[in-house]
């Protein structure tokens, strides 16, 4: 997929179609899928279950009488704040695919579509949260002040995983699917037995929702009434397969046969998803275990820039999910609401170009690192066999130095 | 404070002193608690320190190692237990792209004091997957660090020593070992983990194990000496790393070895070790390096195991081909 535009983008039909006006309806070949699936479950007429919403694609604000009270204190500048996340995010993303066209990076997995369900979970947390992300969390990265150049290193290929978890209370990308679920489950329950408050989130997709460790996470902290909060960001396609491929069941009922509740958001609207997630991160706060949300959005780009989705999905789909782009939604609200006017987005689209400006030369300078860093930090309190090899290593490299002072 | 005791028990005493000396220290796995783990290795822990510090966990193993890593990104410092050698493999996944990368991925900043106890190895006449000797598939693993002791007194201190490491330590406790008694003094100053120890001192042929193939080691020693042999036994204590430096030292002066494990000798730590050591000592070698254990194929059926372990005539019949050079 070619490097998007990161400015709201503007629906290739207007507001106000079928596509447009209910943010839950199937386009044409979605639809097909869900009979598909009516057949086989036997399941009524409604193709997809309710979900969450607050903003709906035209950016009004809906009524929810359970979730409101989760933003009912929201101020405009709060939400300024989560419309420049979003378009920040979608810049910096949009670098690093550039920067991966241009040899830059080796690989870059976008975000692209997924901005509301980032931002809006990442601002639900609270500073002594911890996040265990995917790989492509790069916006909830951003939410937690880890520097977006940090990101860009293990997809340079300098490091595989350039920043301190701890530092940010952000752990490390993690890129076997569902690995970190478990870790997410851990670390709560030592939470728990130190009698804090803190609540933990583990983000996954819904490729991921097929591996085992994320069943055997819900199960433990089920068991442990844990206080960790499962963020699925159902983005549609594991690369190449469509969520139907990972599941019979709509994901967030999954939580069910665990024993906790599971709600599905419309993962394009950085409200609702502030909203549950708060509400989500609350009851794991009060001890009342975990919570699965389903943040029910669309992966806009490729899985990766390696990736070629044209051999497997269609325009039409992706046209419809235009439409409900996560950031015109919230921009469009802005403007009924007067609570944006031109210069802010004038000067966002500035602070936009100035972050990809530093984006760039960020990575364009990151040094390689020294060969002898692959010895590094194998063993934290050592190992002879490491050594041995590193001064091995170290006797080969001097070996040429030696060869060039003979000359 | 020297006390006779069965080499399980000297691990539970080991876990029981960690558990009160450090807050951090949760000891987890299936069946670890009111039961004290099928061998009894963790009994009374959980009564005397909590369910909250000895932890019953589901039954699944990745589920076990994995939440481990998050216990310890937290600053606990766990000690799971996989209840049998054949069912780790869940968790391989977790151990092998997880636990052992973990501090090399943030560059440094993130330490993994995790210990995986594996009871592991044969001679018990178990059922399928319950006799077998993994530690070839996490010795060929960076990041991890792998330790079985032979004896009491190395299952008290190498667990103290596991734990306190901050690298994740595979603990292979050789399960047909767990009842033999032996001296324990909680009070002595043990010396570094991952070093070997020699058992028997003797100068015609080396022979190097760990775990459950000391004992028989000793023995073979024994019978060699009624025959006017005299033979070196090294007891490696640690599979990764692997104290080549004492093997070196023992091969210079008996200049032949005899490796003995009872996992498969195909890729097997011998096969590391015969390498290592012809490079280290090819001038001082009489003999081939020579391995005995397992054989390429699936762990038999209890009726078969003993065809199938090192035993005393298989060993005693690799050191006579090793001295027949």
């Amino acid at each position: 997929m070619t490097v998007e535009s990161t400015a709201a983008r503007t629906p290739r039909r207007s507001a106000g179609t079928k596509a447009g006006t209910t943010g839950t309806k199937r386009t044409t070949s979605t639809t097909k899928k869900a009979t598909s699936a009516k057949k086989a479950t036997g399941a009524g007429k409604s193709a997809e279950p309710a979900l969450v919403q607050l903003l709906t694609p035209e950016g009004k604000r809906v009524k929810n009488a359970e979730f409101d009270q989760y933003v009912a204190d929201i101020t405009a500048d709060d939400l300024r704040g989560l419309y420049r996340d979003m378009v920040l995010t979608r810049r910096f993303d949009a670098e690093a695919t550039s920067l991966q066209r241009q040899g830059e990076l080796g690989l870059w997995a976008s975000l692209l579509g997924q901005e509301a369900a980032q931002i809006g979970s990442g601002r639900a947390l609270r500073d002594d949260d911890y996040v265990f992300p995917t790989y492509r969390e790069h916006g909830v990265a951003w939410c937690r002040g880890v520097d977006p150049t940090n990101l860009l290193g293990m997809f340079r290929g300098v490091n595989n995983g350039g920043w301190d978890p701890n530092g940010n209370n952000f752990h490390l990308y993690t890129i076997v699917i569902g690995s970190q679920a478990l870790h997410a489950t851990g670390y709560a329950m030592g939470v728990t037995k130190d009698g804090a408050d803190s609540a933990v989130i583990a983000y996954f997709g819904d490729g991921a929702s097929s591996q085992g460790d994320v069943a055997e996470a819900f199960t433990f902290s089920a068991v442990y009434n844990a206080p960790v909060v499962f963020f699925c960001q159902n983005n549609q396609w594991a690369i190449s397969e469509p969520t139907e491929k990972q599941s019979r069941v709509p994901l967030y009922q999954r939580a069910q046969g665990f024993g906790f509740p599971g709600v599905r958001v419309d993962g394009n609207d950085v409200l609702a998803n502030l909203a549950v997630t708060k509400w989500a991160l609350e009851r794991a706060r009060a001890g009342e275990g975990p919570t699965l949300v389903e943040a029910f959005t669309y992966r806009m780009g490729a899985h990766t820039t390696s990736d070629d989705p044209t051999r497997y999905r269609g325009d039409e789909e992706r046209l419809a999910w235009e439409a409900k782009d996560p950031i015109l939604r919230l921009r469009r609200y802005l403007e009924a609401s007067n609570h944006a006017d031109e210069g802010f987005f004038a000067e966002l689209e500035t602070e936009s170009e100035a972050l990809g400006k530093r984006v760039r030369e960020a990575v364009r300078a990151m040094p390689d690192p020294d060969h002898f860093a692959i010895f590094e930090n194998v063993y934290a309190d050592g190992h002879a066999l490491v050594d041995e090899e590193r001064a091995q290593f170290a006797a080969y490299q001097a070996s040429f130095a030696d060869a060039d002072g003979g000359k | 404070m020297t006390d006779k005791m069965a080499l399980a028990k000297a691990i539970n005493e080991s876990l029981r002193h960690a558990l009160d000396a450090d807050p951090k220290v949760v000891v987890m796995g299936e069946d670890v608690g009111k039961l004290g783990g099928v061998f009894r290795v963790t009994d009374g822990l959980q009564k005397d320190f909590g369910e909250s510090r000895v932890i019953d966990t589901p039954l699944a193993e990745s589920g076990i190692v994995g939440t481990a890593i998050g216990l310890a990104l937290r600053g606990y410092r766990p000690v799971v237990e996989i209840q049998f050698d054949g069912f780790v493999f869940p968790a391989y996944d977790q151990i092998v792209t997880q636990l052992a990368k973990m501090h090399a991925r943030s560059l440094g900043k993130v330490k993994m004091p995790v210990v995986v106890r594996i009871p592991y190895g044969g001679g018990i006449g178990a059922v399928e997957h319950h006799s077998e000797s993994p530690e070839s598939l996490f010795a060929h693993v960076a990041g991890l660090k792998i330790v079985s002791p032979s004896n009491a007194s190395d299952a008290y201190w190498m667990m103290q020593q596991a734990i306190q490491s901050d690298d994740p330590v595979i603990f292979f406790e050789p399960k047909r070992r767990y009842w033999d008694k032996g001296e324990v003094d909680t009070e002595a100053i043990p010396g570094p983990l991952h070093t070997a120890r020699v058992v028997r001192e003797g100068t015609d042929l080396t022979l190097a194990a760990y775990g459950p193939m000391v004992k028989l080691c000793r023995e073979v020693a024994d019978a060699a000496a009624e025959e006017g042999r005299s033979l070196e036994v090294l007891d490696l204590r640690s599979v990764s790393p692997i104290d080549f430096d004492s093997i070196q030292a023992s091969v210079e002066k008996t200049r032949r070895l005899v490796v003995v494990h009872e996992a498969p000798v195909f890729f097997g730590s011998g096969a590391e070790i015969a390498a290592r050591i012809t490079e280290r000592c090819f001038y001082h070698l009489e003999a081939p390096v020579l391995r005995v254990g397992g054989y390429h194929a699936p762990y038999p059926p209890a009726r078969l195991e003993e065809s199938y372990l090192p035993d005393l005539d298989r060993v005693l019949d690799a050191v006579d081909r090793s001295l027949a050079y």
